[in-house]
């Protein structure tokens, strides 16, 4: 380090939301050049705490220095000014705009249109970054839409860039290029704070990390030193458990068989489904990677029927077909399927969780006489699912969502997996859910398989999937890809196909594919 | 067709569409912040009637239109504070506002029935402004001319200003904005403002230009068709000129049907004739494929700043 | 300090309930303040607006007559409201409805009886649906704003009415005013109470919103109108048609608006004039509101708010002010509910420090 003086300095931060402490006491800092992990599971408090530097929320408690000078940032603008940048997890773009405007937007200064075009294109060349000022930000891909997010940052000459869970949405090849523009930063004397709970990216990218849980700073450690195993249980608390699954089992009988299912989108940022099959027998787990944005809410809503398919033959569970029913017929004929958002689409944030109950299983459990429902028979399975999944809520009568995402999701899962369905169709099971909620997932997922089940999971997470599944294929601008045995994958290959197999994916099919990506609440 | 027929019916064209154009300039705005507000009638009926107050008073027009905009920017910021202070549902407040300005306006209103204001003189000198055939050009009130011009202003405003794109953007994600280190709610309560003055002017149009004088929710339910424009003119500047301008000629119908040689329909027909066109037209425009493109994403959504 | 906002875990059930009573003594309050300062006597307004209806007992068939317009639309307007549909054109399928019962009465001639009377309501009903019908199928097919084209309609009805009043129906005996001959005796709706003008559509606005209470909290039909105005992905993931709901929810309150308009005509005017909407279809709105979107609600709100119609033409001898006061005090109702709805989900704080509220801040 070039200087003593560590150029960010956080004591005592402290900061409170109703119920809970986001923040307790967190003390550390980041030096000039350093690349400093923040390391935490979901909920422990990683994003208030930046959110507290970019200025965006104010610490009830503690102090922030600036190169040693304490301060108050009381605005993004603030933040902006004494040279701290961040790349937001969930961008924060404009998707009708331009990237031009997108980038001005920015800026704090206004900066005639020509100059700013420049200026962009002299960082892009410094940093090897590719974009196209003049496109509009819809039609572009994630990573283009993070490099937006990235020049923003950069064009303000930051000190201090903070990276939230940047690789999330990215593919391995991305993931390297990003940390080849970040070390430059680096060793140009920008400070890193970089956020994620991927350890075998903090390993590599990071010289120091601050783990936070439960709000407290656990502890500070040289993450080239650690193994992922001592980083994960110091995240956690506790000893990780892995999952248990019987080896070598058998699959059965196929039960869901998808054949050429074409889907041409309704929504003008969405993706087409083209000619997807694949099929999935008794036992199996089926994993379906992918780049947000690639078709894989289609696929999700082609598979329940809420989006009715032209074919009654594209879908068929256990050998019946499906592909004309509604989403009501499916679950009768034993589909059930799980989308990506909780709020909203799995589940209604308004309503009780026996009203839940009663939104998926009214009719395979009886819980409706002559156009009525009964009350009690939801509210008896709603606490049958909180019971078994051990769902942190008041009982059968707490609002959706006043639940947090993991228990929501636990909730959602076991509505679905008590209801015993032939297939089960589940997206992103363990977005932004802890990692205790995720494990036990995961588990009765296995179990559901274990029982004879057939099962799908999407998942942009791919080491989930590689935990998780039997069976893998990639989807790629509405394209699925040949399946492959998980034992037998290759990641590069798989990141690869995740790119659009050549590597890059041309323009027209780039704008065809992608756009679709709303920042999700989380 | 007699010459000073066609003038007549043209001059008659472009004092119709004025106040349907102000009023949906307004609340292009503020749909582009992302705020619907519904309460354009009520709006129009408060301007109509503190512009004619406020004449009635100074016995000065110019004064009065001030006083519509202000009428107009006072009654949306009892819409502003609901909306962006309390996150009340907008759909049900500019329903409110609405209901709320036409009653209000009918109470301020009692007292000045029956009198009459000094009218606009021309901002032309009479040679033009009088002229048999120059006046399709010259004669108009001054608001007319101030309309025409507020729609390249607000093209302007909306693309070629630094403003504009904050506006735009606060419209097109909340989020975003706020994240950005943007005031999302400043920025839509001065939407909402300016929206309401648009309107409140353009309801002074009727109060003090095409009667001049005051009757009970005479606006008739023009600012449900400007709402309507805004719409049908897929949320750009330049189409929504072209959209009043067909409005206009279809409130005219009603008046110069017997004339033209219409009356092979009766009157009711075409005084229903604007609205019923209006569905048609909405009908058009939001089955085309690219209908709500342009359409600003956030419209409608209260904003909730996550803590 | 300041006021610090936070979201409660649940909505307040609390909340719910206190806030419609709030909200009409606050207007009641701002109203007496309001006219005192404009030199009117503000007490004594207010009593007669909000007081005098329910203390005096020969207003209270006026009450009545006028309640049950407005808690028939309003219930309708409900289910509407709570599948987010916003169906803002009830007043022209009330007079559409109005207009078809009439139309069936003309064609019946001299026939009478209860079964024309019967035919003549459903005659209503089926106008009303029809007028709603057109929005529900623009707006699921074509995707066009139901808000705008069902508020384009009531002006079109309107002008329906303008033209039948005004030409094939006119009266020939009304002197050349534009208005239906009045209804002959045996199409008139049976009276309760011989000597009253308590017809039989105020019971009917009784019962209704019993009927509606148990569709819209235990059947199917009410979850499915709930999930869709709530979380319309979740209708679909559920297995729900939100287009048939919606095209449903808009064709309930056309019903509803139409059977209102009937009974209005059967029962209370038994005439159609150029004066026949009385904006029951929009004060309908502010009773749906006001009753909490709940059909226990609009009947309670449907009284409150026909109170001060009739409240507002006593006080218009009295204390001699016009008659559209009724009508601001009955927005401003509508003001306070909906700016009092952040109570139902949010508990406000005081808060000491400025600092800690900074994360509000918009």
């Amino acid at each position: 380090m070039s200087s003593s003086v560590p150029r960010l300095a956080l004591t005592g931060i402290t900061k409170r939301f109703p119920g809970v402490l986001a923040n307790d006491q967190v003390s550390f800092s980041v030096g000039p050049g350093e690349i400093h992990a923040l390391l935490g599971e979901n909920g422990a408090g990683k994003s208030t705490l930046v959110k507290m530097i970019y200025g965006i929320m104010q610490p009830d408690a503690g102090t922030i220095r600036w190169n040693g000078e304490p301060v108050t940032i009381a605005n993004p603008k603030a933040a902006r000014k004494l040279g701290i940048g961040m790349v937001f997890q969930h961008f924060s773009l404009f998707e009708a705009m331009t990237v031009l405007e997108n980038i001005a937007l920015g800026m704090d200064a206004t900066i005639p249109q020509r100059e700013l075009e420049a200026k962009i294109r002299e960082v892009m060349q410094h940093y090897g970054l590719k974009l196209e000022p003049r496109r509009i930000v819809s039609t572009l891909s994630v990573g283009e839409r993070q490099r937006i997010e990235i020049v923003r940052a950069l064009l303000l000459n930051p000190n201090l860039l903070i990276m939230d869970e940047p690789t999330s949405v990215l593919t391995p090849q991305e993931v390297d290029q990003l940390f080849v523009v970040l070390r430059k930063l680096a060793a140009e004397g920008c400070s890193i704070l970089y956020i994620s709970h991927k350890l075998h990216e903090i390993k590599a990218l990071c010289e120091n990390a601050t783990i936070l849980r439960g709000g407290k700073l656990v502890d500070t450690c040289d993450p080239r030193v650690e193994t992922s195993r001592s980083m994960a249980e110091k995240m956690i608390g506790g000893n990780l458990k892995d999952i248990q699954r019987q080896p070598g089992a058998e699959f059965g009988k196929p039960r869901l068989e998808v054949s050429g299912l074409s889907v041409a989108t309704t929504d003008h940022f969405g993706t087409s489904l083209k000619d997807i099959s694949l099929t999935v027998r008794a036992g199996e787990i089926f994993g379906i990677a992918g780049v947000a944005g690639n078709g894989q809410n289609e696929l999700l809503l082609a598979l329940s029927g809420e989006v009715p398919t032209d074919s009654a033959d594209a879908v068929r569970v256990d050998g019946v077909k499906v592909g004309r029913m509604a989403a009501r017929d499916r679950r009768g004929s034993g589909l059930a399927t799980v989308p990506e958002e909780r709020n909203g689409h799995a589940a209604v944030p308004d309503f009780t969780l026996s009203d839940n109950a009663v939104l998926t299983a009214r009719d395979r459990l009886g819980m409706v006489k002559g156009g009525l429902i009964d009350a009690r028979a939801a509210r008896t399975y709603a606490g049958e699912v909180i019971a078994s999944f051990a769902v942190k809520a008041t009982g059968p009568g707490a609002f959706a969502g006043s639940l947090s995402g993991g228990n929501l999701q636990k909730f959602i899962m076991g509505r679905e997996i008590l209801q015993k369905p032939t297939v089960l169709v589940v997206s992103q099971p363990t977005w932004g859910v802890d990692a205790g909620a995720a494990a036990a997932i995961h588990q009765a997922l296995v179990d559901l398989a274990a029982s004879g089940s057939a099962i799908v999971v999407i998942s942009q997470d791919l080491d989930e999937l590689l935990a998780l599944c039997d069976t893998l294929a990639v989807i790629n601008g509405g394209h699925l890809s040949p399946p492959m045995k998980v034992a037998e994958a290759n990641i590069e290959d798989i990141g690869l196909l995740m790119g659009g197999i050549h590597g890059q994916t041309t323009a027209a099919e780039v704008a065809a594919a992608e756009g679709h990506i709303h920042a999700p609440q989380a | 067709m007699s010459p000073d027929f066609v003038i007549a019916a043209i001059m008659t064209v472009v004092g119709l569409t004025t106040p349907i154009l102000l009023a949906a300039l307004g609340e292009l705005v503020v749909e582009k912040s992302g705020v619907l507000n519904l309460g354009v009638e009520g709006m129009m009926l408060i301007g109509a009637i503190s512009g004619f107050a406020v004449t009635v008073f100074t016995f000065n027009p110019w004064l009065g239109v001030i006083g519509a905009a202000a009428g107009g920017a006072l009654a949306s910021l009892l819409f502003a504070v609901l909306v962006l202070g309390l996150n009340s549902n907008q759909v049900a407040t500019g329903l409110a506002l609405a209901i709320f300005g036409t009653g209000l306006s009918s109470l301020i209103g009692l007292s000045f029935t029956g009198r009459i204001v000094p009218v606009f003189g021309s901002i032309f000198p009479d040679a033009l402004a009088r002229h048999p055939y120059l006046k399709v050009i010259f004669g108009y009130s001054p608001i007319v001319y101030f309309a025409l011009l507020m729609v390249p202003a607000v093209a302007w405003f909306l693309h070629r200003t630094r403003a504009g794109l904050i506006l735009r953007a606060v419209g097109e994600n909340d989020h975003s904005a706020h994240s950005i280190g943007y005031s999302v709610v400043k920025v839509r309560l001065a939407a909402i403002l300016f929206g309401g003055a648009m309107a409140g002017i353009g309801g002074a149009y009727f109060s003090m230009v095409i009667t001049p004088m005051w009757a009970e929710r005479m606006t008739a339910g023009r600012g449900w068709i400007a709402l309507a424009l805004v719409v049908f003119a897929g949320w750009r500047t330049g189409r929504l000129l072209l959209g009043a301008y067909f409005f206009g000629i279809l409130m005219a119908l009603e008046l110069y049907a017997k004339a033209a040689g219409f009356s092979f329909l009766p009157s009711p027909f075409w005084a229903a004739m604007p609205y019923l066109m209006t569905v048609v037209a909405l009908t058009f425009i939001s089955a085309r494929e690219s209908a709500g493109a342009n359409a600003p994403a956030c419209l409608g959504k209260p904003f909730l700043p996550s803590t | 300090m300041r006021l610090k906002l936070e979201k409660r875990p649940e909505p307040s059930t609390l909340m719910l309930f206190v806030t419609p009573v709030a909200s009409v003594l606050l207007t009641m309050f701002i109203g007496m303040v309001v006219f005192d300062l404009l030199g009117i006597n503000g007490f004594r307004a207010v009593i007669d607006i909000f007081l005098t209806p329910l203390l005096a007992s020969y207003k209270w068939q006026d009450v009545a007559v006028k309640a049950a317009p407005l808690i028939i639309i309003a219930l309708g307007l409900s289910v509407g409201n709570r599948a987010q549909v916003w169906n803002i054109g009830a007043e022209g399928q009330y007079i559409i409805g109005a207009l078809c019962a009439a139309g069936v009465g003309i064609a019946a001639g001299t026939a009478g009886g209860p079964l024309v009377v019967l035919v003549m309501i459903v005659a209503g009903i089926i106008g009303g649906m029809a007028w709603a019908w057109i929005p529900a199928v623009l707006r699921t097919r074509y995707d066009v704003n139901e808000i705008l084209t069902s508020l384009m309609l009531v002006y079109v009805a309107f002008q329906v009415l303008a033209y039948l009043v005004g030409g094939p129906w006119k009266d020939p005996n009304g002197r050349n005013f534009p208005a239906t001959a009045p209804l002959q005796p045996s199409q008139e709706l049976p009276i309760l109470f011989p000597g009253s003008t308590v017809h039989l559509g105020v019971l009917i606005a009784l019962i209704l919103p019993f009927v509606f209470w148990l569709l819209m909290s235990r059947s199917v039909f009410g979850f499915q109108i709930r999930v869709v105005g709530s979380a319309p992905q979740a209708a679909r993931y559920g297995g729900f048609d939100t287009k048939r709901t919606i095209i449903l929810a808009l064709l309930i309150s056309g019903a509803m608006a139409g059977l209102a308009g009937a009974l209005e005509f059967t029962g209370a005017l038994g005439t159609i004039n150029l004066g026949f909407p009385s904006n029951y279809g929009f004060t309908a709105i502010i009773v749906s509101f006001l009753g909490r979107l709940n059909p226990i609600g609009c009947l309670i709100a449907g009284i409150v708010l026909a109170v001060t119609y009739v409240g507002g033409q006593v006080a218009q001898t009295t204390v001699h002010i016009p008659n559209a006061t009724a009508g601001i005090f009955q927005a401003m109702m509508l003001f306070f509910i909906l700016a009092s709805d952040i109570l139902v989900r949010y508990r406000v704080r005081l808060v000491g420090s400025a600092s800690s509220a900074q994360g509000v801040k918009a």
